[in-house]
Parts: structure tokens; sequence; C-alpha cells
């Protein structure tokens, strides 16, 4: 009907006029500028407010950059090519990182044993792979050949040996291969990552570790010999006091041995070597892992129906979340001498370590906690039914939920954590911002040197930092699996 | 694995627990190394350098002790110590002795329970200015602000000068020495007071010294030197005397690079006692006779110390002034080895 | 059910305390009982022997020493002549000043930036996303660092704000004046501000260590009665409305019950501003705000203020739409839409991580340190403990405090977290 009238009538339009364009303030460029910038009199006077403040903050800090100076020996060299730029010239002089830049990375490490500190940074990433991609294989074969290209990039650029080069190059290409043919076995690699590590940064003798990781194989043996027939707490506590025995005894006495009949080791390096962000990452990862456990039993510990041990969790965790992480370094510094038996006296930064990894397990514990109120009540019932007791049930239900809540809370924590080892150098420590820089500007070329080392800092802090909390807004999308 | 590492450094401080009681110097002999508390890096007195090697007026008496004792001026750890932290890492045995421009006061050397075992540089606390404030005495200051570094004697010398002349004045509370020469240059404050030998090295390396003036005032005295825990006399006698067998060897000509040939040709008996040629001094300290000789030999003579660090051909500008030899109208003078 | 047999009666045996679900829990915690006496007792001892090695003792006296130092900011009267226990109060009223300002300021600043970084204004929401995550992921203490120095650096010295007579007979203006009607002067070396001082104050009572000013208090005591008069005319006018349906007209009652009473005990106490004047160096009379104050609040309000943002961001993206829109369905108006509808829902999820932030910005006022800023950590825990030796005495006084201050602050905001929560029945 309506196909006749069209056909017939012949003022009837037959053919579709082409679209005519958007006006010119709904198109293109001035659209987006019109909606996203000046849509009302409050938006525009906020842009424009923007837009002045970029401008100040450009025109003040441009000058100063664009005149930076690279090659100079001291600051007041700087100061004279500055200054040859014209009346009141500013520039930054760069000269220094130029100059200091192994001290706010390294601190004092030996510099023909950098490698050392790279690989083991390296395998870090390797070691934690298995943690975040659990059988993940292309995953983990992603990471690992990230971590071993970025090693040996790094171990090149830095000059380092073609011996060594080629040996961490055989190494990372092993750990390859072994992402490729077995992803789950590379778990070994995350078991015996602290020791290796601990090797790797330290150096001594290769016995100490292995002897160390003796005792938990002692205790992993009675605990196995004796479960079936005493059960689990009898056997893991008899397990401890074999493992603490040993350690405390023949432990050291038996590196010994065995160090002077066959002495293997790297070089050793001592703690007061350490400084920059190998101090910072060092005490940072150490604290971090350590709390790990710590926080799990003391968020155990606080949803315990057992009065005494849920009072003690939570005074513990109440009175170090309670004073700030500074009073705490004090008391590694200043007050561990009252409280160890008279004479006692160990590395300053394993003082600092232990106090770090007590306030991040306090802060570890509130995170897990969270991440165990968020699971339904149902999966603890259900555990319960099916017969399963108090740490099997956690083990195999509990737990393994609610630390996949919890990994974007232990990021941040890890990031605030490390933006936190800045503090160390209160007490006399090496750290990257305040320690090294005051280090450099004691000496006479840079003395009065002052806004770039914080920037240089600064800038390694945040791209640090940012990718790690990108990293964990990622995982955040990734592990929410909405089940109330 | 740290918690091992803990334990066992635990036990094994446990064992060592007995044996630090009884005498440094043995504990230094037997690890082979001397660990000296240092600053975090104060210009001319002790930082590193780029390669990680300490340098410095304080430093340099940390490895003539180390000479002395251990035969290598290398063989020293430097541990860096806060104004906070300095006095409690020596107490509780982290250093062996504590080498970091800390004042000789009363209080410290008795309730602290410590002992300064010589004075290596006589400071006193001044005032710097800029010219154009038109001030030339510190008694015109009434009334100024004052930058000064938390954490020192200064803070209460600045206290007790300001009440003796019946002045006011603001204080600038800043944390380290870069942080009061950034407020002073901003104006900030009117006056900056630290050691005068801290003054001079701030003004020395700013961009325009010509423009700022030390004022004459000294307001206190500030004996720096040595620190050993009390009760440990021997140890205190090794630091004290390779102190002085440096001051001895400035006084009798000795240097670096004579000291073979002065201990081969001298016929000066003191210098023969000195150089370990004749007489057992060395014995008498637990240490070998030839102490002082690889002291001198290792670092020069206090004067050589001085000029290379601090001295007037340095940047850094400091005369020798009160440090002078007693010879020469200073104070530094060693009691005779004999 | 009769046939079931009765439950074993069987004996107690050594082995139950383990093995036996109603037993082991005890047993567990006799064990953590034991362990951490034993701990405690181990610390004491090793405690104990330490300070008779030393030739130490544990006493608090050494606080009523004279302190001998002087304080740059001081909020109650110091001298160097006070003791060590009076700087120690000077140094806790400086931490919670900055405390009690950064909080404000942090949450205004935090609310601010959370709203702009959902704002349409696409290079707001831009600038405001940098904002937060260069503060959020750089340490504090590199903020405040830096922030200390152009606060120096850029505002005029004292000696600008000079007239000479030269200048005077020439008609020049100096390089600098004061601001907001000639009494607030922005200087180098600090903001001098007017001080409010009174001319018939009624002095303060004495009790031993600490005195009562009674001018404060009778202020705080007018202005708690005034809001409690106030509080009862509001409830008043409520139960007329309920019984009558008409709300009286209170705002000028209350205006006059809230101001009246204070502002009339103000002037008879003689209230007049003390304006800072120029003196040979500097300003004097007035308060001084110090640089190492205000660039430690200012870096503590930058640094909060971007976590107190994410959080406020996170609140609001929390109400779904659906109560916006219902809210319109029932014909409220914008405004009451958000504050009966999205607010008292995006407080719920706001308050807890708030909490927790109010907690880390009065922990981290300790990391004034690193600009001398004399808080409880530069007075008890700085001068005084290197001044007098006792670090055990200062550092566990000094946690002590902090904890204190911790825990009053969760418990003020917990009880507040109550009120708002969700009250499901």
């Amino acid at each position: 009907m309506s196909e006749t009238h069209a056909a017939t009538v012949s003022y009837v339009r037959d053919t579709m006029l082409p679209p005519a364009e958007a006006p010119v303030t709904e198109r293109g460029a001035i659209k987006w500028l019109r909606e996203n910038l000046f849509s009302g009199w409050l938006n525009t006077l906020l842009t424009l407010i923007a837009l002045y403040i970029i401008f100040v903050a450009v025109r003040a800090v441009m000058p100063w950059l664009m005149n930076s100076v690279w090659n100079a020996a001291s600051l007041g060299e700087c100061r004279q090519i500055v200054a040859a730029a014209g009346e009141g010239a500013t520039g930054a002089c760069w000269a220094v990182i130029r100059d200091r830049w192994h001290q706010y990375m390294f601190g004092f490490y030996p510099r023909e044993l950098y490698w050392r500190p790279v690989l083991a940074f390296g395998l870090l990433f390797v070691a934690l792979a298995p943690v975040l991609y659990y059988g993940n294989r292309r995953a983990e074969l992603t990471l690992t050949a990230t971590a071993g290209a970025f090693v040996i990039a790094v171990l090149f650029a830095l000059g380092t040996p073609f011996g060594i080069v080629a040996a961490v190059t055989v190494l990372m290409a092993a750990l390859l291969a072994l992402a490729w043919a077995a992803p789950k076995r590379l778990v070994w690699v995350t078991v015996f990552y602290a020791p290796v590590c601990y090797l790797l940064l330290w150096g001594g003798s290769v016995w100490a570790p292995v002897t160390a990781i003796a005792g938990f194989a002692l205790l992993a043996a009675v605990f196995v010999a004796l479960q079936p027939r005493v059960g689990v707490p009898v056997a893991l506590g008899a397990g401890l006091v074999a493992a603490v025995l040993w350690w405390a005894y023949p432990d050291a006495t038996v590196a010994r041995a065995l160090s002077s009949i066959l002495p293997i080791g790297l070089t050793a390096v001592p703690s007061t070597q350490f400084g920059g962000f190998l101090l910072a990452i060092t005490i940072g990862v150490t604290a971090i892992s350590f709390s790990l456990p710590l926080g799990i039993l003391l968020a155990l510990g606080r949803q315990s129906n057992m009065l005494i041990v849920k009072a003690l969790s939570v005074g513990f965790i109440e009175f170090i979340r309670g004073v700030p992480l500074i009073t705490l370094l004090f008391t590694a510094s200043l007050l561990l001498q009252y409280f160890l038996p008279p004479g006692t006296n160990f590395d300053i930064i394993l003082r600092v370590i232990i106090l770090v990894t007590f306030f991040a397990a306090a802060y570890l514990a509130e995170v897990i906690r969270g991440g165990l109120a968020a699971l339904p009540r149902g999966q603890y019932e259900a555990a319960d039914s099916l017969g399963l007791d108090y740490w099997q049930a956690q083990r195999l239900v509990i737990l393994p939920q609610a630390l996949k809540i919890s990994i974007p809370g232990i990021v941040s924590t890890f990031i605030g954590l490390f933006k936190d080892t800045t503090l160390v150098s209160f007490v006399g420590l090496m750290d990257p911002l305040r320690g090294v820089t005051q280090i450099v500007r004691a000496d006479i070329n840079w003395k009065g040197i002052y806004w770039e080392p914080y920037i240089f800092v600064g800038a390694i802090f945040f791209l640090m930092c940012y990718g790690m909390s990108r990293y964990s807004m990622y995982l955040e999308r990734k592990l929410r699996t909405d089940h109330r | 694995m740290h918690k091992t590492i803990l334990i066992g450094a635990l036990t094994a401080a446990g064992l060592a627990a007995g044996a630090s009681a009884a005498a440094t110097v043995d504990d230094v002999k037997a690890r082979g190394e001397l660990i000296c508390g240092s600053n975090t890096g104060l210009t001319g007195f002790g930082a590193p350098d780029a390669n990680g090697n300490w340098q410095g007026f304080d430093v340099a008496l940390c490895r003539a002790i180390a000479a002395a004792v251990l035969g290598d001026p290398n063989k020293v750890r430097f541990v860096p110590t806060t104004g906070e932290t300095r006095f409690t890492a020596l107490a509780s045995g982290e250093v062996d002795v504590l080498i970091r421009n800390s004042t000789w006061t009363f209080s410290r050397d008795t309730e602290l329970a410590f002992d300064f075992v010589a004075v290596n540089y006589y400071d006193g606390q001044g005032f710097m200015v800029k010219k154009d404030l038109g001030v030339a005495s510190a008694k015109e200051l009434d009334g100024a602000t004052v930058c000064i570094q938390t954490g020192t004697t200064t803070e209460l010398n600045l206290a007790d000068f300001f009440k003796a002349n019946n002045m006011t004045y603001t204080p600038v509370n800043v944390q380290d020495d870069s942080q009061a020469q950034q407020q002073y240059l901003a104006g900030a404050c009117d006056a900056y007071t630290t050691d005068a030998s801290g003054l001079a090295a701030s003004r020395a390396t700013m961009a325009d010294p010509e423009n700022h003036i030390i004022l004459p005032e000294i307001i206190s005295k500030e004996p720096l030197g040595p620190v050993v825990r009390h009760g440990d006399n021997n140890w205190g006698d090794i630091v004290r005397w390779t102190f002085y067998a440096l001051v001895t060897a400035e006084e009798k000509g000795i240097t670096a690079a004579n000291v073979e040939e002065v201990a081969a040709s001298s016929t000066d008996p003191e210098v023969r006692r000195l150089l370990g040629v004749e007489g057992d001094m060395g014995a008498k300290i637990g240490l070998d006779n030839e102490f002082a000789k690889r002291a001198i030999a290792a670092v020069g003579n206090y004067g050589e110390i001085f000029e290379a660090n601090i001295g007037e051909a340095t940047p850094i500008g400091l005369a020798r002034g009160l440090n002078a030899l007693w010879t020469q109208g200073g104070l530094q003078y060693a009691p005779p080895f004999r | 059910m009769a046939l079931a047999p009765d439950a074993p009666k069987d004996s107690f045996r050594l082995s139950m305390l383990i093995y036996d679900t109603r037993f082991r829990a005890m047993t567990i915690q006799v064990i953590v009982l034991i362990l951490f006496g034993l701990a405690v007792a181990w610390l004491l001892n090793n405690t104990v022997q330490n300070l008779a090695a030393k030739g130490k003792t544990f006493n608090y006296s050494f606080l009523w020493v004279r302190a001998g130092y002087d304080i740059e900011q001081t909020l109650i009267p110091y001298t160097n002549d006070s003791t060590h226990f009076r700087a120690l109060l000077v140094g806790l009223t400086n931490t919670l000043v900055v405390a009690l300002v950064g909080c404000i300021g942090a949450t205004i600043l935090g609310v601010i930036v959370g709203v702009l970084r959902l704002s349409k204004n696409w290079l707001v929401a831009r600038i405001m996303t940098v904002y937060v995550e260069i503060f959020r992921n750089i340490p504090l203490l590199l903020w405040i660092l830096i922030i200390y120095v152009p606060i120096s650096e850029i505002a005029p010295a004292p000696s600008a704000f000079r007239v000479t007579e030269e200048m005077q007979a020439a008609g020049q203006a100096p390089a600098a004046s004061k601001i907001l009607f000639d009494t607030v002067a922005v200087t180098n070396r600090g903001i001098y501000a007017p001080l409010p001082l009174f001319s018939r104050p009624l002095g303060s009572v004495d009790l031993g260590p600490v005195s009562l000013n009674l001018t404060f208090l009778s202020i705080v005591a007018v202005l708690g009665a005034s809001i409690l008069a106030y509080r009862a005319l509001r409830a008043r006018a409520r139960a007329v409305q309920e019984a009558t349906g008409v709300r009286p007209v209170t705002w000028w009652k209350s205006l006059m019950i809230l101001v009246l009473p204070t502002a009339l005990l103000l002037a008879a106490m003689g209230l007049h501003l003390e304006i800072p004047e120029l003196t040979r160096f500097n300003f004097t009379g007035g308060i001084l705000l110090q640089h190492a104050f205000t660039a430690l609040t200012l870096a503590l309000i930058l640094y909060t203020g971007a976590f107190i943002a994410e959080i406020v961001r996170a609140g609001i993206l929390a109400v779904s739409k659906g109560q916006t829109e219902a809210a319109y369905a029932l014909g409220l108006r914008p405004n009451r839409t958000m504050s009966l509808i999205i607010l008292p829902q995006a407080l719920r999820v706001i308050i807890p991580p708030l909490i927790s932030q109010y907690l880390n910005l009065t922990k981290n006022t300790s990391l004034g340190i690193a600009v001398s800023y004399l808080d409880l950590r530069g007075t008890l825990g700085g001068i005084t403990l290197n001044q007098t030796g006792r670090e055990l005495e200062c550092m566990l006084l000094m946690m002590l405090i902090y904890l204190t201050i911790s825990l009053i602050i969760s418990a003020v905001m917990n009880v507040y977290n109550r009120s708002v929560r969700l009250k499901e029945r």
C-alpha cells in the first residue's frame, strides 16, 4: 500500500537526503572540548584554573630542566656551566646522579660484585612466578623469561665479566626450561629462594645456609615420623623443638666444620656495605615474606575462640599498629640492647628487619582478617560438615580462599612498607632517600645540592610503587569472584 | 631463613658475650677488623667517596688505630651513627670506638659511662651571618632567628648564651647540615650556628662565600674526641696513645714519608721509643712495639691528617688555630712517651 | 533412643589434654600463657641485668629536671627553664595540633579531589588522577623534605616588609605587605598570625606539673552549655513538628543560643588580637607558624588527602545508581538526595578506611623528625633523650603516649562508625 503510494505520488521523496553534517559545535575536537572541558560555567572555570596551574608549573620548572647539566665533576662546575647559559639562569645538576648512581642503587656493595644483587633480584621474580600463577605455564614462562632478560641486560650494562654473564645466562635458561617442562616444579625455586638469596647478597660459606636448611629438613623428618603415631600437634611441637635445638647447638659448629673441610662460597659482604635501593628492597622483601606466616597466625589467633590466644594476638596487633614505625626503628636501634641477654649484639640491619617484620605482620594480620571475614559463613560450615578438623579446614578450605581475596591488600601493605623503608635513615642506615643523599652531600664536591637526588630517588620509588599498585588493581579485578 | 640466621647470631653472640665483656682489643684482633662509629657524612671529617672509601679527619684516626692494632689501615668497618644512636651503638658494643665529632662533657663522661680518651679537634660553637645584615658581633643578635641542628650540645649552648647576655632569639630547628645551609641561604634564619669547623665548611662551599661572615664570638668549648666504653682501660690506652703518637710525630717532624728513615737514623731517645726502635712501649698496652710506627706510616702525623682533610689547602680551609701544636701556640700537647 | 548406649564415662587420661577437643583448647592456652610469661620474664630479667651492668636505674625523675633547650613552637607556656616534663607536654600539643589540622585538611582535600576525580571535566579528572598517583606512590618523607624548601625560598624575607623613611618620603610601597587586613605576615621564616589575647584573663590553677587554664576552661564550658541548649531547642522543635506538623522557626534562636554567650564571655574577658610587628630582625608578637610545622602539615594533608580521595571515590561509586534514580522517582530534590540517600550509604563504606587513614596520619606526624619539628618524638624522644641519656624510659613513655592517642582516636571513630552503620534488625 504505502509502496504504491510512494511510487505514484510525485511529491513524496523517494531517496533519502544524506545526513547533514553535525553542527560544528557537535563534532570532532570541538565537541570533545565542549563536552569534556567547557560543559558549563563551573567546568569552564575548573578548566581555566587547571590550565593556569599547569602553565605556572611548567613555567617554573622548564628553564631549570632545559639547562640540565650532565657532565661535571662538582656542583661548582655545574654552577659555572649554568651561569654560562645566561644571566640568572637556573639549571639542574644531574651530574651528581651520573657520578653517584651506583651508591643510590647498591650503597657500598663492592662494585665488582654487583651481579649478585642483580641476580638475586631477578630470581625473586622467578620465585614469585609459582606464587602468583601456580601451574599456569604461559604466565610462568613469561615472567621467568622477562626476569632472565632483565638480569642479563642489566649485567651487560654494568660491564660484568663475560664468565659470570654466561653462567647467569645458563642458569636462567635452565629455569626457563624448567618452567616450560614442569611449571609446577618451579615451586622448588620458591622454597629455596631464601637461602640462595641470602648467599648471593651476604656471601660467605655455602654451608651456613645449607645447615640451616638441614634444620627444616629435621623438622619435616620428625614431623613425618611422629605424625601417624602421636598426631599433628605433638609431632609439630617435637619437630620444632628438634629444629630449634639443631639451630641452637650443632648448626654453627657443623657449618664451620664443613666449611673448613670444603671451603666453597662467595666473597662475604657485611651488612654495613648495603645501601640505597638494595637496602630498601632487602628490608622490604624480607620483612614482607617473613611477616606473611606470622600475619596468618596472628589473624587466626584474633579470630580464635581461645580467650588467651585471642587477647595476646589483639594486644600484639593493636600495640604495633598503635605506635609509629619510627619508634619501632628506634627500639631496634636503642632498646634491643636492654631486652636481650647482656653482651648480645647483632647486626643493626637484622634488628631493623626483625622489627619491620613485626610491623608488617600486624598490618598483614588485619588484611588477612578482612579476607577471613569476607568468606561466607557457609564455607566454614561446609568444612566442618566434611569432618575436617581446624587445621585441615584452614589449610584446605578457608586460607586458600581468604588469602586469594587478601592478595591486593597484601600488595598495598608491601607498597606502604617499601615506602616506609626510607625511615631507616633515622637509625643511621643508608636508605636511598636520606642516607645516601647525606653521604653524597658530605662530599665537598656535591655539598649544597638539594633537589636532584630527591627527584631521582622519588622517580624510582614512583615507578616501582606505581607498577605494583597497577598490578594489585589488575589482580583485584581478576580475583573478583562475587560469591555472596 | 633469617630466623635461623638470627638464632645463629644470638647463640654466637651469646657465646661471645663473655668475651666482649673482657677486652675490646682481643675482640678486634679476633675479628681482624676494627669497627669504628662514624658520622653519617660530615664534610672533611668523615664521609665515603664515590668508591665507598671513607675519608676524613676522624676517619684517619680510625685508620691509624687499625694500623696500630691490626697492622692494616684498611681493616676498618665504619658504622654510620646519627646524633641519637651514636652513644647507644658504643654502649651496646656495636662499635669499638666512636670517632664522630662528639663533644666531651661531664655528663657524657660520667653518667653515660664513657671515656673520652683524647681531644683530636678543639672546636667551638660560632655564628655565621650574611654580610648585608650589618652585624659584627654575636651580641647584636638580640631578637634574631637562629638555625640550629637538633640532637647536639649546640642547642643548650645557644640557650645559655642568649640567656647570659639577656637577649632573646627564635630557634629554627633543622635536622642536618644541608638543611641548615638551605634554610640559612633562603633567609629563613638570620644566623646559622654550629661548630666553627662546620661553619667554615659550609661557607667554603657556598656560591658566594664573600657575602657571609663568621662572627668572632665562639660561645662554647667543644672538645671533640674519640670515645670508648668506660671500664676497658687497656683499650682506652690504645686509642689514646695511638692518637698521641700522631701528635708527637708532628712535634718531632716524623711524617708518613720519612718514618722509616727516621726510625733507622734518629738518635732522639723519645723518637726511638715512639717508633719502637728501643724500649717496649707497645708491649705495655698489649700491642707490639711498632704500633706507632705503623699508625704514622699509614695516615701521617697529626699535622698531615689535618692539612690533608680540613686544612687551609683544602676547600674547607680551616686554620690550625687551637689545634696547632703547643709549641706553636695551640692546645695539641702530647704527654711524653716514656 | 533408650537403646542408645550411654556415653562412655571414660576416666580422665593425660593424653586427653591433647586429643580431646574439650580440653585441647585449654591445654593450648595454658601452654601459650606459660610461654608468654616466660618470654616476659626473660625480657624483664635481661633488662634488669643490662641496667645493672650499665649502672643505670629505671626511673622518671629526670622529667622534673630543667630542660635547658628552646622549642620553636609552643602552644603552652614554655621556656628553657621549664622541666623536661613540660617539654614533653609542649611536644605532645605540637603532635596533636599537626594531627588535628592534618586530619581536617586531608578530609577536606580528599573529599574535593575524590569528587573531582569523578568529574566529567576531562582535564580536571586527569589532573586529580595524576595528583593521587604521584602522592600515593612516593614516600611521605620525600614530600616533607620537598615541601620544606620552596616555602622558605618563595616567601619574602621580613626585611621586605620594612618601610624606611626614604621610602615613605618617596611614597614607595614596601616589597611585601601583610595580608588579611594587615594582620598576617607570610615570610620566609614562617607565618606570623595574630594571637588572641585577653586583657582580663581568669588566670589558672596550678596543679603540680600541670596547670589548668581557667580562661580556656570557661570558654569550653560556656560553648558546651550552648550546644546542649541548642540540642534541647532542636528536640523541642521536633516534638512540636511531630505533634502539629508545623516546625517552628528556630534559626534565630539557635544562632543566639550558640553565639551570644560565648561572645559575651569573650568580650567580658577583653578579647583582642595581638598583631605581629616588625622589629630589628623579625616580626614579634602574634603566633609564629614555622616552616617545619607548615611543611609537615602540608605534606601530611597532601599525602593523606590522596588516600582519602581514593576512599571517597570508592565510597561514592559503591552506591548504586538505582539509589539516585529511586530518590528522584520519590520526588526528592538533588541536594536532598545527596544528603538523605547517597551520603549516608557512601559514608558507611568510607568511614572504616577513613579511620585507619586518620590513625596513619597521626602516627606519621612523627616524621616531623625529618624537618626537626619538635613534636613528641622531637622533645621526649629526641632532645630530652639525648641530653639525659635515658633511652629506655623515654622510648617506653613515648610509645605509651602514641599508643594512647591511637587507641583514643580509634575508640572515638568506632563509636561514630557504629552510629552510622547499617542497623540490621
